[in-house]
């Protein structure tokens, strides 16, 4: 199969972006009306007039110059391709959106591109801030998802983004959409995950190779992942998260969306019990997921641990109606300090049960046989 | 005029009778660190204006030795020659320090101005503080300064009587009571020989009155993790909200290790003699510094160095209460000793290595209020908790092979009846280090083990496979991979089995600590 391709006056309008970046970062604000996915939407001389007027001319002028070659040479240097509006490939999901960016570069495996369509597609975001309990959800989410055949997009962010693209990777292939150049490992902390997707997913992003990340392409990039996908799922989420900014973007399009809910005195899920409350789908699991986008009775295949003895399946009980130390376990079910430890290590052992840093155990989604 | 004063000079050095000096040397020791440096107190008395100098780098408090013999000489009857005196201490390169050369330096003037025959008292070393009505006073450090005479060959060692006891544990070297500087002469004159005094007891093991572990109610978790810890000598850590018993536990964790070996009760108390620690009763120390610590008072420093914290914890327990407020530099400077058992100190001329054989047990809160981030109640931020726990896995942890979460315990548990005696599991740990030196030699436990040894641990075909899938899964490093077998290896010594079934190696995943991922 032959290489993604694009024209030069796609590539030039991204190349245009990544000039206008200063500019852009002044005008945009968080209101409505000057948010950057609006300001997308504008022509190529428009854009310029409204976020740079006084070097206008020679900026379009500059970026107009460029050459074919110089082009097709920095993508080939930053080991990249680039898919434009023109091509075949060009995601379906994209074409729905009036602000849909005109090419898109992107980086890892470009059959992928393929698969990319909103019926095979689901975003996953949520907060950076992420507590516990919303990256164990999202971790089993992207492995879910990406297990029954969907391509799993996110943004490399910290927290629930990093814990759903870790997720897929273990279950199937993940997307990441960026919010700088795709050769640009943002955040940092992320550049071995990035990496990883690089090797076996697909990183998109429609700015340049070599372009920082900017404050206003963050809510541009929001536009791009809640358009790929035909269902947007946000785990956790504040009052006034970013993340709510996509499901927005996501309903404007028509998408499905649906929203993990959260204990409703935690700030952290304060976003999504609202959107939960605002007609959004609940999500429990990949099968919620799946209820949605292909209908209900298309079942997922479960994943179930192996069968317990009695006092494992005790101890299960124990963890699941809230006990969190072994020791409240032992004290609860009047066991030994020895044969609590040595239950809850074989519980975790078979993955039913995980245990954080500081020794507080919580249920995985893993379901026991038979209960 | 400068002219007149030269001329004077020159005559007066032609009149004058050659200068008749008189030397007369003791010896004594200087504590350097934890161990014992000899010294020559050299005296010359001749004739010149009255005036009494001390050379060879002497320390503040030698230095006003020469005061407090002055007067002791005076106040005891002697005649302080009104010449011209030098003492000189050799070595000239080492520093001396404290007050422990006064005596010494008296029964050497004392001798250079004609007052004592010290004849007999040439084969005598000699340490202690003067007073300054003439009475000896106690010094630190005589069991380090009594063995490293015995080694020079000093047939006998004259010590304050209050020292008596301490240097009389040393063997092989005659033990002489001074309370006096009035003694010395009676001494010297052959009038009075000293007895022998009694060795002090020197207590191994814990004594009855020491905090008890059946204090630590409920938490059963908490007790079997001490249990471990304590009967394969790994080092714990406690996460848990405050007030839960977290310093309790920690307090009675030298009630439980095994009670120390001869030789190991003579290291610990040569260590806290240095220190004048001494009289604090003997047994395992535990010794919790505050979170405040520098690095240098925690391992030790200064110059010339001393012992820190750790060193004075030897073959005892040191606590690190909150954990996550200790200084990162600090824990860092943990690290090495932790690993080896001694401290390097390299000064600019000194160098010392001091020995820090401890058992680490730390503490810490789940989350910078306390309460833990799966409390509802708790108010930190889900960044600042991963921020503070963050430091959980930094730094010291590496070295930490136990977790034990600790909560709240009940109202039932609390009021509850007490909970195991310290005597009893005591029983349990030393027969499970018995084990251990069976195996690897005395002195040596389960934490100690080197890779090598770690390989061959036998464990039977359930928990090889139990560790397999675990370190197949991701859930566990190479460096936790082996703790856990280390681990595994200790409950199986105290659940008293040879091979290591899945039970003890479920327990042993269960208590490792957690790594961050």
């Amino acid at each position: 199969m032959s290489e993604p391709r694009a024209c030069p006056d796609c590539l030039r309008r991204s190349r245009l972006l990544a000039h206008l970046a200063p500019y852009i970062e002044k005008v945009a604000t968080g209101t409505a009306g000057s948010r950057s996915p609006e300001l997308l939407r504008l022509s190529n001389e428009d854009l310029v007039d409204a976020v740079a007027p006084k070097v206008a001319t020679q900026v379009l002028a500059q970026v107009m110059a460029v050459p074919e070659g110089v082009l097709t040479a920095d993508l080939l240097a930053a080991q990249c391709w680039a898919c434009c509006r023109h091509d075949s490939r060009y995601p379906l999901g994209l074409r729905d959106a009036a602000d849909a960016p005109w090419a898109l570069i992107g980086r890892g495996d470009p059959s992928l591109l393929e698969r990319l369509e909103p019926d095979g597609a689901v975003t996953v975001v949520g907060a950076r801030r992420a507590s516990s309990y919303g990256r164990e959800v999202a971790r089993e989410l992207g492995r879910d998802l990406a297990a029954a055949g969907f391509l799993v997009v996110s943004g490399l962010a910290f927290g629930i983004d990093a814990c759903t693209h870790r997720g897929a990777l273990d279950g199937g292939v993940t997307v990441a959409v960026l919010g700088c150049g795709v050769d640009v490992a943002y955040p940092a902390a992320h550049r071995s995950l990035w990496r990883r997707i690089c090797e076996s997913g697909l990183v998109l992003s429609e700015l340049p190779p070599g372009t920082g990340p900017w404050r206003w392409t963050f809510p541009a990039r929001n536009r791009i992942m809640a358009a790929l996908a035909g269902m947007t799922v946000v785990v956790e989420a504040a009052q006034r998260s970013g993340s709510l900014i996509t499901a927005d973007l996501a309903a404007d399009l028509g998408r499905d969306l649906g929203a993990v809910p959260g204990p409703v005195n935690s700030r952290a899920s304060a976003g999504t019990n609202e959107l939960l409350a605002g007609g959004a789908c609940l999500v429990r699991g990949a099968q919620d997921v799946l209820d949605a986008m292909l209908g209900p009775g298309v079942q997922m295949a479960t994943p179930t641990g192996l069968d317990l003895e009695p006092r494992l399946r005790t101890v299960l009980a124990a963890v699941e109606s809230g006990e969190q130390t072994c020791d409240a376990i032992a004290a609860r079910l009047d066991l030994s300090g020895a044969e609590a430890a040595a239950a809850l290590a074989t519980l975790e052992a078979l993955g039913y049960v995980s245990c954080s840093l500081v020794g507080v155990y919580s249920r995985t989604l893993l379901a026991a046989p038979g209960v | 005029m400068a002219r007149f004063r030269v001329v004077l000079r020159a005559t007066r050095r032609i009149w004058l009778p050659s200068v008749v000096s008189v030397l007369a040397t003791a010896q004594t020791f200087t504590l350097d660190g934890i161990s014992a440096r000899p010294v020559r107190v050299e005296v010359d008395v001749h004739r010149g204006l009255p005036a009494f100098s001390l050379v060879g780098l002497p320390d503040a408090a030698v230095r006003e030795a020469r005061e407090r013999v002055r007067a002791a000489l005076a106040n005891c009857g002697f005649d302080f020659p009104l010449q011209r005196i030098v003492a000189n201490l050799a070595p000239a390169s080492l520093r001396k320090a404290g007050p422990g050369l006064d005596l010494a330096i008296a029964a050497a003037l004392l001798t250079a101005s004609g007052q004592l025959d010290l004849e007999r008292l040439a084969r005598l070393a000699l340490v202690g503080e003067l007073a300054l009505d003439g009475s000896v006073r106690p010094v630190p450090g005589v069991l380090a300064i009594a063995e490293a005479a015995r080694e020079r060959g000093v047939e006998a060692i004259a010590v304050p009587a209050e020292n008596g006891p301490e240097a009389a544990l040393v063997e092989g070297i005659d033990v002489i009571c001074l309370e006096s500087l009035n003694q010395l002469s009676a001494l010297a004159a052959g009038e009075w020989t000293s007895v022998r005094p009694e060795p002090m007891a020197l207590r191994l093991g814990p004594d009855g009155d020491a905090p008890d572990l059946a204090d630590l109610r409920g938490q059963r978790h908490l007790r079997y993790a001490l249990e471990v810890a304590a009967a394969g000598g790994h080092s714990l850590l406690m996460v848990g909200p405050p007030g839960a018993g977290k310093s309790l536990a920690a307090s009675r964790l030298p009630s439980i290790l095994p009670p120390l070996a001869p030789e190991e009760g003579l290291e610990v108390a040569r260590i806290a003699s240095a220190c004048g620690r001494l009289g604090q009763g003997g047994g395992r120390p535990f010794r919790s510094p505050h979170h405040t610590v520098s690095p240098a008072g925690l391992v030790g420093g200064g110059n010339p160095p001393n012992p820190g914290e750790a060193t004075l914890a030897h073959r005892g327990v040191l606590f690190l209460d909150e954990l996550c407020e200790f200084r990162r530099d600090t824990l860092e400077a943990l690290r090495a000793p932790l690993e080896t058992g001694w401290v390097s100190i390299a000064r600019a001329g000194s160098w010392r290595h001091l020995p820090c054989r401890f058992m680490l047990v730390a503490a810490a809160n789940p989350c910078p209020c306390g309460r833990g981030d799966a409390d509802p109640e708790c108010s930190c931020a889900p960044l600042a908790v991963q921020r503070y726990q963050a430091r959980l896995s930094g730094a010291l942890a590496d070295r930490i092979d136990v977790l034990a979460a600790i909560r709240q315990p009940s109202a039932a548990e609390i009021g509850g009846p007490p909970g195991e005696a310290s005597a009893k599991v005591r029983e349990r740990v030393v027969s499970a280090r018995e084990r251990q030196e069976l195996r690897f030699g005395s002195g040596r436990c389960n934490a100690e083990m080197t890779p090598g040894e770690v390989r061959e641990c036998a464990l039977d075909e359930g928990a090889a496979s139990l560790l397999a899938d675990s370190y197949s899964r991701r859930r566990l490093s190479g460096r936790a991979h082996d703790r856990v077998l280390r681990l595994a290896q200790t409950v199986a010594d105290l659940a008293g089995v040879e091979t290591i079934g899945q039970e003890q190696m479920a327990q042993a995943l269960q208590l490792r600590r957690r790594d961050r991922g």
